[in-house]
């Protein structure tokens, strides 16, 4: 029986776009930042990005290369776990399915690794068809590095602390290894639509 | 492999509400099968209107481990929808669901080295106050410096209570005020800088466990400080408070 808060009531208007809402979000105008650690910056002529771990041969860009692959612009909404949703954001970046394109691999699990030790781990299947990018804009802009300029990665589908900030490298591995907050109480899959928050969720 | 207890649901009760501030209440609060914290994880809560409309938000535990009630510390947010009831409304016996601890990231016991540099945006000192609160309730004497950014007086918690610890061995706690001073304040009366970071210390080659908390303008501005400074990135452990309509 859950208790009712005497005296709570809702007080924004139920919004239009409620149903674009998962479970215990609300929205936000704003675009909040949530990182553990220091911002890095990383100087785009210091960057590359690379594919490794299970795989036959590893792969890597650097920032003029990247920059050169074709581009896709899309507009999702994204969810964080700390309970904010933010609908119809823009992004500009490359998919996923170009980068690992081909690619013989006995991995199903990818981790991506960033600038500033943090890692994510997300299944193969969830950055294929069209589902994940390594992204460089929002809204058309550079992105800013407090929010994982110079490019982070983008699952939408999951919460954001899978969109790993500031990205470079993705490691295909055999087993399915939990990154950094996946190893300190937050679900290892995270869907937004199931309220995967937190270990047992 | 480590077990992965699921974070269940409990049911809270108000044991009383303090004012720290006009705009910041703490919530003592009983919850039962508690099984404790580290000092800088938070919790989640979840509120239930008549109707079943619900919200959910995040809040930082103020209380030490060692503290028998589990307290929260809730800061007025303008057009918040859960801040204003916690702030305005809540009173003792009053209920909702709350679970966690969750963040195992910002967190800090007396098990772990130190020295301590605890740097504080506005409310951002909540966390970090349950650091504070831990260590002496361990009567422990790792080094600590403490920096409180507020904009007026008018923003200040816990003052009273960092004025009495601070004799303690190995703690000092300094304030600045961005916009205006209490009557004859002679201390810092700007934004943080390196030059206040430098005076206050443990510097680089203390290699001190940072731990920054406060609005994401706040914590980028001086984890970049540190960064510049020559700070170990990888000591650096930040919270940011987005202005996020709680």
């Amino acid at each position: 029986m859950r208790p009712i808060s005497r005296g709570f009531q809702r007080r924004r208007e139920p919004d239009a776009d409620a149903g674009r809402l998962p479970p215990g979000q609300y929205l936000t105008r704003d675009f909040p930042v949530l990182t553990a650690g220091p911002t890095p910056h990383t100087p785009t002529e210091d960057w590359s990005l690379e594919v490794g771990g299970a795989v036959d041969a590893p792969r890597s860009w650097t920032w003029d290369e990247f920059s050169a692959l074709p581009m896709e612009t899309f507009t999702v909404d994204i969810h964080c776990v700390t309970k904010w949703t933010k609908l119809d954001t823009t992004w500009t970046g490359v998919s996923l399915d170009l980068l690992l394109d081909g690619i013989e691999t006995s991995g199903e699990h990818v981790t991506a690794w960033s600038d500033g030790g943090y890692t994510t781990n997300v299944p193969l299947e969830d950055v294929s068809d069209g589902k994940a990018w390594v992204v460089h804009q929002f809204g058309g802009e550079p992105l800013e590095p407090e929010h994982g300029g110079p490019a982070r990665l983008l699952v939408p589908h999951l919460y954001f602390w899978k969109s790993a900030k500031w990205v470079r490298g993705l490691t295909l591995t055999d087993d399915d290894e939990p990154g950094f907050w996946e190893s300190v109480g937050y679900h290892n899959y995270g869907d937004p639509w199931r309220e995967q928050r937190y270990w047992g969720d | 492999m480590s077990a992965r207890p699921a974070l269940r649901w409990r049911t809270a009760t108000v044991r009383g509400v303090t004012a720290e501030s006009a705009r910041t209440r703490t919530l003592m609060l009983d919850v039962p099968d508690w099984h404790g914290h580290r000092a800088g994880q938070h919790v989640d809560i979840r509120l239930t209107a008549e109707g079943g409309y619900q919200a959910q938000r995040s809040y930082s535990i103020a209380s030490a481990p060692e503290h028998d009630a589990l307290e929260l510390t809730v800061e007025l947010v303008d057009d918040g929808e859960v801040s204003p009831y916690l702030v305005d409304e809540l009173r003792s016996g009053d209920q909702f669901e709350l679970r966690g601890p969750i963040g195992g990231h910002f967190s800090w016991s007396v098990e772990d080295r130190g020295p301590l540099l605890l740097l504080a945006g506005g409310s951002g000192i909540v966390p970090l106050m349950s650091m504070l609160r831990h260590r002496a309730a361990r009567a422990a004497d790792v080094p600590a410096r403490v920096l409180v950014s507020v904009r007026g007086p008018e923003e200040r918690i816990y003052g009273a209570e960092l004025d009495a610890l601070e004799p303690r061995a190995g703690l000092r706690v300094e304030w600045t005020y961005t916009r205006s001073t209490p009557p004859g304040w002679g201390g810092w009366a700007r934004r943080v800088d390196a030059e206040m970071l430098a005076q206050l210390g443990p510097g680089p080659d203390a290699n001190p466990l940072a731990f920054v908390c406060g609005p994401t303008s706040f914590v980028e501005h001086v984890a970049n400080l540190l960064v510049d400074g020559g700070h170990d990135p990888e000591a650096i452990h930040a919270e940011r408070f987005g202005p996020t309509g709680g």
